[in-house]
């Protein structure tokens, strides 16, 4: 084995490359801030008109309710269902509370007061995300009012791990992993066709070096930079959008082996399948897409047509979200994380295993 | 023509073809070094001297016919020969972004040298090729001079039984190369077989003996005296010169 010799090599290059250094710390946190940022899928402040034909203090109180809430801002009282209905359909407003003159009179009789909220669903996610926060308060303000009586049925939803439905604490830990996938992969399928662009490859295979060593000192260097990823994106997560971390770090970074070694023994055998540096960086990216759709990072793998969820199943990525969100957000532990963890050491075992044995000391 | 005995020989080549895709780059070459030869390998370019050198280094493997290299086989036993033979590419291929004295570390720590006997390894060939002032430097600013000079200390670091050089002194100045030129002579002196490839004709005319290549086909072999005999030319120049126009005659 001459695998010390390859790491001490890969290790001096890895620190005179400013570039490369600066680019695996500096696009974590570039791209942690644009998607945590853009990717909010809960909708605060969405622009609302108030049809209040009650005019009672129980009236006004729903409307300080959903106020309160955050998602909604009214803009506006206005005078009859065709005033809001010019005013959403004007773009003014996204949202319509509609609150009819018999609602304090119902709720006093001991019945049921009702009040309609209109959205404006032309972009579904906002619009649901909108709904489920205005059933949320109207739910439990229904609660407060009902005091000691119980309703005959009542379907209480309770959102667990991320109360709040604030999609950052969803979309950052999923990040991780996106951005591990991407710069990881990146990385090593580029270092070998660099070394044999540039020449030093034919000079390095000419030596008595095992496949097994050149291999293992191609990935282990960037396992480092793998683990610093991670904690960059983390520190950020939590300074900048108050990501929860429940469980285990030391879990985590244990179960992050496994994919950091998965990711750059793909990257390499990229690297065996192309033939320039551009190459290996468009099979790169080609090879983001799938991960960013398919595993489950922005849309539920269960809603996907079955070919879909097969190919999401043939990614590492999938696993490591389940991991990433488990700990983070749920607390949950080895006891139910090991399937996956065992998932990605195989992944992780074959990916080496095969860029071993397609690698050939060559140049043909 | 001088034909050595096969114990006495460091490389044994047999019927040896290569052809990629439609074109034939070598055609069934017949030829064998002795040991401790400086023996060069000439013909113009596309003439198949790269082809054949990387087929005895196991760098590609032959369509056809076998070789030996220092008593290993070129396809069954590539990684024993790698163990023996030291190689300089035709293009530097060093590391730019390491130093001197790293790049010879590097090379030597893969050819197996450990802790003291690498320091001490590192420091002689420093040393012994004039790198010494440049030992902190980075391969990459290095003129060509140098980078050939830092080739030759990595090549060389396991004290190999066999040295093939691909263009060794191409874009290197006269100076520069008549050092080169000695330090060769003192490897053979040791007992290293060189096999070198060249265009100038001066570094031709030191070689021990010659071989001739023209268009994948050996047409030529022997010391220069043999060479020039069997052309009927002055000078290896005028050889060379022949040659060419037989191909670029050929070629139409």
């Amino acid at each position: 084995m001459r695998l010390w010799p390859m790491l001490w090599k890969e290790l001096v290059q890895l620190r005179r490359d400013r570039f490369t250094l600066a680019m695996m710390l500096g696009i974590p946190a570039i791209q942690l801030v644009l998607f945590g940022y853009a990717i909010q899928t809960e909708v605060r402040h969405l622009a609302t008109v108030v049809l209040d034909e009650s005019r009672t203090p129980e009236s006004r109180r729903l409307i300080e309710v959903l106020r309160n809430t955050g998602n909604f801002d009214i803009v506006e009282q206005v005078r009859s269902r065709g005033e809001l209905a010019d005013r959403i359909e004007a773009g003014r407003a996204s949202a319509g509370l509609v609150i009819p003159p018999r609602f304090m009179r119902d709720i006093e009789r001991g019945g049921t007061g009702q009040a309609q909220i209109i959205v404006d669903a032309a972009d579904p996610l906002a619009s649901s995300a909108a709904l489920s926060g205005a059933a949320l308060a109207g739910s439990a303000r229904a609660a407060e009012l009902s005091g000691g009586h119980r309703p005959r049925l009542e379907m209480r939803v309770r959102p667990w791990y991320n109360p709040g439905l604030r999609s950052a604490v969803y979309i950052v830990p999923g990040i991780i992993g996106v951005l591990l996938s991407l710069t990881l992969v990146l990385i090593t399928s580029m270092s070998i066709v660099r070394e044999r662009e540039r020449g030093t490859l034919e000079q390095l295979i000419v030596t008595p070096i095992d496949k097994t060593s050149l291999i293992l000192g191609k990935i282990l260097p960037f396992l480092l930079i793998g683990y610093v990823q991670i904690s960059v994106i983390l520190i950020l997560g939590r300074l900048l959008f108050q990501v929860p971390m429940l469980g285990s770090l030391a879990l985590l970074y244990l179960l992050s082996f496994a994919f950091i070694i998965a990711s750059l023994a793909l990257g390499l055998l990229m690297s065996t399948l192309v033939r320039s540096q551009v190459q290996a960086m468009q099979l790169s990216f080609l090879f983001l897409l799938p991960n960013i759709l398919l595993s489950g990072f922005m849309f539920p793998r269960e809603a996907m047509p079955a070919p879909a969820q097969w190919i999401g199943a043939a990614l590492p990525l999938t696993y490591f979200l389940r991991i990433l969100r488990g700990v983070l957000l749920k607390n949950v532990g080895l006891d139910h994380l090991w399937r996956e963890g065992l998932i990605l050491v195989a992944f992780a075992t074959v990916l080496v295993a095969l860029s071993v044995v397609r690698f050939q000391k060559t140049i043909e | 023509m001088t034909i050595p005995a096969p114990d006495d020989a460091a490389v044994v080549i047999q019927g040896l073809r290569k052809v990629f895709g439609s074109r034939v780059a070598v055609e069934g070459l017949e030829l064998s070094i002795r040991r401790g030869e400086v023996f060069g390998l000439l013909g113009p370019n596309g003439s198949g001297k790269t082809t054949t050198i990387r087929m005895l280094c196991g760098l590609m493997a032959p369509t056809s016919g076998t070789a030996t290299v220092v008593g290993h086989d070129v396809i069954k036993e590539p990684e024993q020969i790698r163990r023996k033979i030291g190689y300089m590419s035709q293009r530097f291929g060093l590391y730019d972004d390491l130093t001197v004295a790293e790049n010879i570390r590097f090379y030597g720590s893969i050819y197996g040298l450990r802790g003291a006997a690498r320091r001490e390894r590192t420091a002689e060939l420093l040393h012994d090729l004039g790198l010494e002032p440049r030992a902190g430097q980075l391969a990459g600013e290095l003129s060509g001079g140098w980078k050939q000079r830092l080739a030759l200390a990595c090549a060389t670091a396991h004290r190999p039984a066999m040295l093939f050089l691909d263009e060794p002194t191409a874009g290197v100045d006269p100076a520069s190369r008549r050092l080169f030129w000695h330090w060769i002579y003192a490897l053979a002196q040791q007992g290293t077989t060189i096999l070198v490839t060249t265009h100038y004709m001066d570094e031709a005319e030191r070689c021990q003996r010659l071989a001739f290549l023209s268009r994948g086909h050996l047409i030529a072999v022997g010391t220069v005296a043999e060479v020039l005999a069997q052309f009927g030319q002055p000078s290896i120049e005028d050889v060379f010169i022949e040659l060419q126009r037989r191909d670029e005659g050929a070629a139409v």
